[in-house]
């Protein structure tokens, strides 16, 4: 009766908050779109315009109101996305949600290529680095840590690029799979091959953010009340490392990954560049420098809606992980 | 059964960037255990009656350093030697709950111990579960986390995961710091059975009531220093020798009207030459602030006061 009320209010909050940011961003993102130099009717007829009879030219005038004022285009263009059309991205001449929705899926091949490695080779890293302080190992991984981490990701891009696929040729320079087949056609193997470099651009650095936090909390952890009463029992350094400090410091790195979608969502967009890897991160840097309005405001609403459910997922995982919270409204 | 030859600890603390400052925090403390004794280590907050404890298992902080000996059953401990000993014949019973893994369940922890003190899986469920019959635990606390459980409780469960590996020497951080009367009074019985199956305990705690309870002997720290090793029966006895520390300590006692001192002087402004007590002392005399007394032998106990006669 309590939980379901608590469990109740959880999502009647996270609701709430979902609709106030997307409101909030689409605002936002209409007035900057708006306040750039570029004319509306092109804009969302884009090359077409010459192709398009004058006929059909009105009738999409009329139904974003194009020749209407901003605030008017904006109510407009909210009750179409309220109902689920964002309008047609002029580069792609395909609708929005659908040029989304193929761009996501192949993005999220390399975000979450990315988003493991770096999850599970940062946390391992920094469990090392944190139980063995100021040993060589330790030196050795904050010294690329924090070289690495103040790397720019299209710098690294293009510096794995020169050397792996320039130099030594055995990656490929650029897309999702090899010239001149398509997506359908090109073999597990050949996505892979592509997928290699800008994963691990993504990930070097994503590694090495990942390991400095978990280090910290990790020697914090073998610092802890517990850890010296553990030794005190009797216990090495290995075992309180295994069986007190891992499962303290995994659950906050758990939450942190899931917050920090936001971060790659980023970091892909600059890496799908370096590469021209046909994700939504290059179709979003396309929409930008092409002046797509339509498709740059649905992938501004849809990142806000993927980053929030990133947050949605950490809040839910610490609520349902930590045995404080879980077991708060439990009797004595 | 455990001696504890000169101790001294200190602390390297990062002033500026290339300003390092050595704080001591302990000095030149001995005192020893005989099996079956309890002993008293009484001293108010951050006199640092625990580092003496963390000190003995060999599990003080990095920027620690220390120098002393410690000899356990006859033979000088090394850090390696320690290692060995701890949980199978030293154990700690730490300050308070957050010794505890806040996100492992409490039956678990008591399991745990019980593992690390040698026991095979068996016969560390059966002692498992004998050390909770023995402190009232309910069978129902196993699979409660810490944050669940009472302050009296987790007194126990903190006694009996200590206590699940049959160590000779028991060494009570504050047992009673935080319960009320009874709890306390239960928590004190615990370690006096201790004592009657032989064990030796160490008493750490800032009540010197607790002390003259149940100890045998009375170790008195005052800013990192012994200041006095007294038999407990002697204060009972309103022996009017002893250290004006532990007077004014037995005098605050309720028992005896809450007669208590001016506040500590900070550590800092303390004056280190002569006697760290002189600030507050009532017997105070000029000579007391040049020259720092040593600990004196008078009549049956030991001193360390210029102006104390037996
Ligand atoms: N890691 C550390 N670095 C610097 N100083 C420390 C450190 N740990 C403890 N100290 C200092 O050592 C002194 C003694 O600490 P200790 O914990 O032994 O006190 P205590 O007698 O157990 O007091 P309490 O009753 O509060 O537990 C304290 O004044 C504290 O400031
Ligand atoms: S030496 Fe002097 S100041 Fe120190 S305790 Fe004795 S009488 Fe007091
Ligand atoms: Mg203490």
């Amino acid at each position: 009766m309590k939980t379901s009320a608590i469990i109740h209010s959880f999502w009647l909050q996270k609701v709430g908050r979902l609709m106030l940011t997307l409101a909030l961003v689409a605002t936002l993102a209409f007035t900057l779109v708006n306040l750039s130099p570029v004319d509306p009717v092109t804009a969302y007829l884009g090359m077409d315009r010459m192709q398009i009879g004058q006929e059909q030219e009105q009738l999409i005038v009329a139904r974003w109101g194009l020749d209407k004022g901003p605030v008017e285009r904006f109510f407009l263009w909210t009750g179409n996305a309220l109902k689920g059309d964002l309008g047609r991205s002029m580069i792609f001449n395909e609708p929005v949600t659908e040029v989304i929705a193929k761009r996501f899926l192949t993005s999220l091949n390399l975000m979450a290529c990315a988003w493991l490695l770096s999850g599970i080779f940062g946390f391992v890293l920094g469990v090392l680095s944190g139980l063995y302080k100021n040993s060589l190992l330790d030196r050795c991984i904050r010294l690329y840590a924090y070289t690495v981490a103040s790397t720019p990701s299209f710098w690294m891009g293009m510096v794995l690029l020169a050397i792996f696929s320039v130099q030594l040729g055995i990656t490929p320079i650029s897309g999702a799979y090899p010239p001149g087949t398509t997506s359908a056609d090109a073999t597990m193997w050949q996505h892979l091959h592509h997928l290699l470099l800008p994963a691990a651009t993504l990930s070097v650095i994503g590694i090495a953010q990942i390991a400095l936090h978990t280090r910290e909390k990790m020697i914090d952890a073998m610092n802890s009340n517990y850890a010296l009463f553990a030794m005190a029992q009797g216990d090495s350094r290995f075992g309180v490392a295994v069986h007190q400090a891992l499962r303290n410091i995994a659950l906050p790195a758990i939450t942190l990954q899931f917050a920090s979608l936001g971060e790659l969502f980023g970091g892909s967009v600059l890496a799908e560049q370096v590469f021209s890897y046909p994700g939504l991160g290059k179709a979003t840097v396309d929409a930008g420098i092409r002046g797509d309005v339509p498709l740059l405001l649905g992938i501004t609403l849809f990142s806000a809606i993927f980053v929030f459910g990133g947050n949605t997922v950490a809040d839910l995982l610490y609520t349902k992980l930590d045995p404080r919270i879980t077991n708060r409204s439990e009797p004595l | 059964m455990l001696e504890i030859h000169n101790l001294s600890i200190s602390f390297q603390r990062n002033r500026a960037s290339f300003d390092r400052e050595t704080l001591s925090v302990v000095s030149d403390i001995s005192l020893s255990v005989q099996p079956g004794e309890i002993v008293a280590l009484i001293g108010a907050s951050g006199a640092g009656k625990s580092l003496v404890a963390h000190a003995l298992l060999g599990l003080l902080p990095a920027n620690a350093t220390m120098s002393g000996e410690f000899i356990f059953k006859g033979k000088r401990l090394s850090p390696a030697g320690i290692q060995e000993l701890r949980g199978r014949e030293i154990a700690l019973i730490p300050q308070s709950v957050t010794h505890l893994n806040p996100l492992t369940r409490v039956g678990k922890q008591v399991y745990r111990s019980a593992r690390l003190s040698g026991r095979c899986a068996d016969t560390a469920h059966t002692s498992c579960d004998r050390t909770f019959a023995r402190y009232q635990l309910a069978d129902t606390v196993k699979s409660m986390y810490p944050f669940q459980i009472s302050r009296g409780m987790a007194r126990r469960v903190l006694t009996a995961t200590a206590t699940a590996g049959n160590a000779n020497l028991i060494i009570a951080d504050e047992p009673t710091t935080g319960l009320d009367p009874e709890v306390s009074e239960q928590s004190l019985a615990h370690l006096k059975e201790l004592a009657t199956q032989g064990k030796g305990v160490v008493l750490i705690t800032h009540d010197l009531e607790n002390g003259v309870q149940i100890a045998d002997t009375l170790v008195v720290l005052y800013e990192g220093m012994t200041v006095e090793i007294t038999p407990a029966r002697a204060l009972e006895e309103n022996d009017l020798i002893m250290h004006p520390y532990t007077r004014s300590l037995w005098q605050a006692l309720p028992r005896n009207g809450f007669m208590s001192l001016p506040p500590t002087p900070s550590s800092s402004t303390l004056n280190r030459n002569g006697c760290l007590f002189a600030e507050r002392c009532p017997q105070a005399r000029p000579g007391c602030r040049q020259s720092a007394p040593s600990l004196r032998r008078v009549n049956h106990k030991l001193v360390r006061c210029n102006h104390v006669a037996g």
